[in-house]
This record gives C-alpha cells, sequence and structure tokens, in this order.
C-alpha cells in the first residue's frame, strides 16, 4: 500500500477542512503509525548515541582545559550548518548512497554531539569545587567520583541539553520527509501532492500536530526523568 | 560502498568546478550559483530585518518594564512546530489566492515563515540580555540624572548587545536553513539545487546543493562575528581585560544554548 494511492481513495470520501485530521489518521492508521515510529526511532537513537560520544569528550574538554575551545569551536562550527544540507553532505563522507536511510541518523547525531558535548563539559565545570575535595577526602578515586558524584551533580545541566537536542531533532526529522526518507514530514509531502488543485488540509495538520506532540512527551520525559534521577533536588526544595 | 561515496565526491567537485553552473542560463533554464545565493540572501535578508524590527523593540520594552513576560512564553512555544509543516501549510492556504506567472503565491508564506521563525530567539535573547543587566548599573546611571528611557538606550541595550546579538545570529542560521526547504516549493535560492538534484536524480548537484549552503551559513555567521566585535563594546564583552569574566561567561553560554534549537 503505497502513500498515494492510499491517500488518493479517500480524498474522493472524505472532507478537507483542516479538522477532518482524525478521520484521516483512522483511515491511514497503519501508514501513520508506521511514520510515527520511524520519527520516535529517528530522534531519538541519535541523541542516546550523541550522549555516548559526548560523555567522553564533554570529560576530556572539562578535565584537559587546553582542549575546551578547540573541541568547542568545532562542535560549534558543525551546529551552524542547516539540517538540509548536513543531511546530504554526509552520505559521501560517509561512504553511503546519495539517499540512505543511514544519512538521517548519522546527521543529528552529529547534531547531538555539537550540542551535547559542549553541555557534559560545562555541566561537569559546574560542580562546586569543596563537592569535589569532599568526595576525594572520602575515599573517592577518580572514575568513582566521575560517575558517583559529579555526573549525579551535572544531570540537570545534561538533561536540559538533552530536551534541547531531542526536541530540535524531532523538527529536524521532518524535515527529512521531503527528500523522500520515510517519517512524519511525509505527510506535508502527501498534503502538498493532494493539495492541487484545491487545498487539502488534513494529512498537514495532522503532520503539525503528531510532530508537537512526540515532542511535548519527550520534553515531558526527561523532564521526568531528571526528577527521578535526581532525588535530592527536591529534598532541598522542600 | 566506500568506492561509490568516493566518486559521489568527486562528481560533487566536478560539478562545482564546472563554470557553467556558475552562469545563468535562460536557454535551459538553469539559474547560476551566484544569482541563487543572491536569491537566497535576499529571502533571509528581508525575514531577518522584519523579524528584527519586531522583536527588538519589544523585547527591550519587556525587559525594561519587567511586565508582560508571558509575550516571552507564548513566542517561543511556536519554536515546538516544525519549519517545513507550518511552511507546507502556509503555502497551500495562500498560494491558491495568488494567481499568474509570478511566485508569489509561495513567496509570502515563506517569508511569514520565516519571521516566525526568527521571533523567539531574538525575542528572548533581548528579553533576557536587558533582564540580566545589573540593577546596579542601572540605578547609577539613574543617579547620575538619565530618564528611563536613557536608561533602556543608553545602558541596558549597550550591555545586552552580546546576548542580543548571539540570538540574531542564531535566528539568521535558521532563516537560512529553512530558506533552503522553501525551494521545496517552486521557489529560487540555493535549495534549488538541492531539490532539483533530488527529483532529477542528479546527486552531485544535490550534494553541491548541500555543500553550497553549508558554506554559505558559515561565512554569513563569521561575518556576523566580526560586525558583533565592532559593535559590542569592549567594556561590555571584556575584550579589554586579559581575563573574561566568569560569570558573564557563563550566563552568555546558558542562554545561547537555549536560543540555539535548530528548526531548520
Amino acid at each position: 500500500m503505497t502513500a498515494l494511492t492510499s491517500a488518493g481513495t479517500v480524498l474522493a470520501s472524505s472532507s478537507s477542512s483542516p479538522l477532518a485530521f482524525w478521520s484521516y489518521f483512522r483511515d491511514h492508521l497503519h501508514e501513520d503509525l508506521t511514520f510515527l515510529w520511524d520519527h520516535v526511532y529517528l530522534s531519538l537513537l541519535p541523541v542516546v548515541i550523541g550522549l555516548l560520544i559526548s560523555l567522553p569528550l564533554g570529560y576530556v574538554a572539562h578535565r584537559f582545559r587546553w582542549t575546551y575551545p578547540p573541541i568547542i569551536s568545532i562542535t560549534g562550527l558543525l551546529y551552524t550548518i542547516p539540517s538540509i544540507a548536513l543531511f546530504v553532505i554526509v552520505p559521501p563522507l560517509f561512504g553511503l548512497k546519495a539517499l540512505d536511510p543511514k544519512q538521517v541518523p548519522i546527521a543529528l547525531t552529529i547534531y547531538s554531539v555539537a550540542l551535547l558535548t559542549r553541555v557534559v563539559a560545562d555541566g561537569l565545570s559546574s560542580v562546586p569545587e569543596e563537592t569535589r575535595l569532599a568526595a576525594t577526602a572520602m575515599g573517592y578515586g577518580q572514575l568513582r567520583r566521575l560517575v558517583g558524584v559529579e555526573l549525579p551533580i551535572a544531570a540537570p545541566v545534561i538533561a536540559a541539553g538533552l530536551r534541547v537536542a531531542t526536541v530540535s531533532n524531532v523538527s529536524l526529522v521532518a524535515i527529512a520527509g521531503t527528500i523522500g526518507l520515510d517519517n512524519l514530514g511525509r505527510l506535508f509531502d502527501i498534503g502538498i501532492q493532494l493539495s492541487t488543485p484545491t487545498p487539502y488540509y488534513p494529512p498537514i495538520v495532522l503532520g503539525i500536530i503528531l510532530c508537537v506532540l512526540l515532542a511535548l512527551t519527550f520534553d515531558g520525559l526527561i523532564v521526568f526523568g531528571n526528577r527521578v534521577l535526581t532525588p535530592w533536588r527536591r529534598a532541598v526544595a522542600r | 560502498m566506500a568506492a561509490g561515496g568516493g566518486s559521489l565526491m568527486s562528481s560533487v567537485f566536478t560539478w562545482l568546478n564546472d563554470p557553467s553552473h556558475w552562469r545563468d542560463d535562460p536557454s535551459r533554464s538553469f539559474i547560476g550559483i551566484p544569482t541563487e545565493i543572491m536569491t537566497h540572501l535576499r529571502f533571509s535578508a528581508i525575514a531577518i530585518g522584519i523579524a528584527v524590527a519586531i522583536a527588538l523593540p519589544i523585547g527591550l520594552v519587556i525587559g525594561h518594564s519587567g511586565r508582560a513576560t508571558w509575550v516571552v512564553s507564548v513566542v517561543n512555544a511556536v519554536r515546538s512546530i516544525p519549519g517545513v509543516g507550518l511552511l507546507v501549510l502556509l503555502a497551500v492556504i495562500i498560494s491558491p489566492h495568488f494567481h499568474g506567472r509570478t511566485d508569489l503565491g509561495y513567496l509570502v508564506p515563506t517569508e511569514i515563515v520565516l519571521v516566525l521563525i526568527a521571533l523567539p530567539p531574538i525575542l528572548a535573547n533581548t528579553y533576557a540580555g536587558v533582564d540580566a543587566v545589573d540593577p546596579e548599573v542601572c540605578d547609577a546611571a539613574r543617579g547620575m540624572g538619565m530618564t528611563s528611557r536613557q536608561v533602556l538606550l543608553r545602558v541596558e541595550f549597550p550591555n545586552s548587545l552580546p546576548l542580543i546579538f548571539s540570538g540574531v545570529r542564531s535566528a539568521i542560521l535558521q532563516v537560512i536553513a529553512t530558506a533552503t526547504i522553501a525551494s521545496y516549493f517552486p521557489l529560487n535560492g540555493l535549495g534549488r539545487y538541492i531539490y532539483d538534484g533530488f527529483h532529477q536524480q542528479d546527486y552531485a548537484q544535490l550534494v553541491s546543493g548541500g555543500v553550497l549552503v553549508a558554506l554559505l551559513a558559515v561565512l554569513v555567521d563569521l561575518a556576523m562575528a566580526s560586525i558583533q566585535r565592532l559593535a559590542v563594546s569592549p567594556g561590555v564583552s571584556g575584550r579589554f581585560s586579559k581575563r573574561r569574566s566568569a560569570p558573564a561567561d557563563a550566563a552568555t553560554g546558558s542562554v545561547r544554548i537555549k536560543g540555539e534549537v535548530a528548526t531548520g
């Protein structure tokens, strides 16, 4: 069942009102859920991999101060590259074909690393010196101090970075829909194709609503995870 | 696999080096790289101009008076809407109202979306910049007999310039990125090569378009960084002393990260 034929059959029967997005969603449930799932994993996977790469990189930038300016300049430079440009530049750099399903997760991982490396370094630097000294005095070795004391204290800063990375990823993934890659962005593509000669809003409105809901859900989950992981912050607030 | 990537890379260099791609050729309706760069910059400059004209005064007044801060939150909420979706929705709504051969039917919705995308970072950073100015500095200025208006324009504004610049720069990058996606419709700009390359399966053109957009964004950001150096007083940026004031840097850093949400 291809996108066009399935959407085309319903065009005859359903309303083109913007509010008809719900019946559009039910009529193309299977296709829309596939897009939604693709969108979920394309938004989340790069952030997870990006965090795993940024933790050691950010630690290096924090621990060896002279590496901070070059690492931050390079990641800042990567962040200035527009997403659609990075999507299409990635394949030749990584030896892929010009349109490859892997190009989007790779490009988004690059963005996540660019954002999170700085966040991890700044988060670790925000740990008070007394806390570090106290942990050392209690006999913590360097690695145990990092994992058991410094990273948990830096967690709120890192969580703030994760929120920015995840929420912006949801928007960026949709852009990949314009070069034919499957995700919620394809709903916009379908909407344009069905909008000649008269406007047909349901898939476009559905795409926007699902993207916003997805971004809000991820944002809420990270805020919740941060609360669960840092119980001492609530203890202080009380 | 790697060989395939290598040949794609060399075909991109060939495409970019081909002199015929640097000239307009009406006979095969091809528009050259310099013309597309100018078109891209024109689209972006119009949107940034309008966004600055709207967001800068509002941000300054909200930061100065401390009132109506909800406006900043409302405008910030726009950021979670995907730019492509907004672009497609407005194009579908507006373009049928423009008949004839002009591309105005796509240009108008594109400019509206570009302005909407540029507003939040400029507004949020202007507000945060004015809000973060040390109250003692403002008190001192008032004590010297400055009126409220003078305090805003001659003390708070110059002091918040670093943050305002970082907001404008992040807005410019997002506008350049989204202007590229506008070529998804029949609109010119560097995105033309990406989407033409995609539809014609001319992958050298597709990737070359990406390279040109990336270079444009980086060069424009560098130019803005130089303008920022000239515009921001050394007393504010801390360039006159060897040690930068650490708290000011940290504050700038955190807001800059917030401002850098890439919606394009």
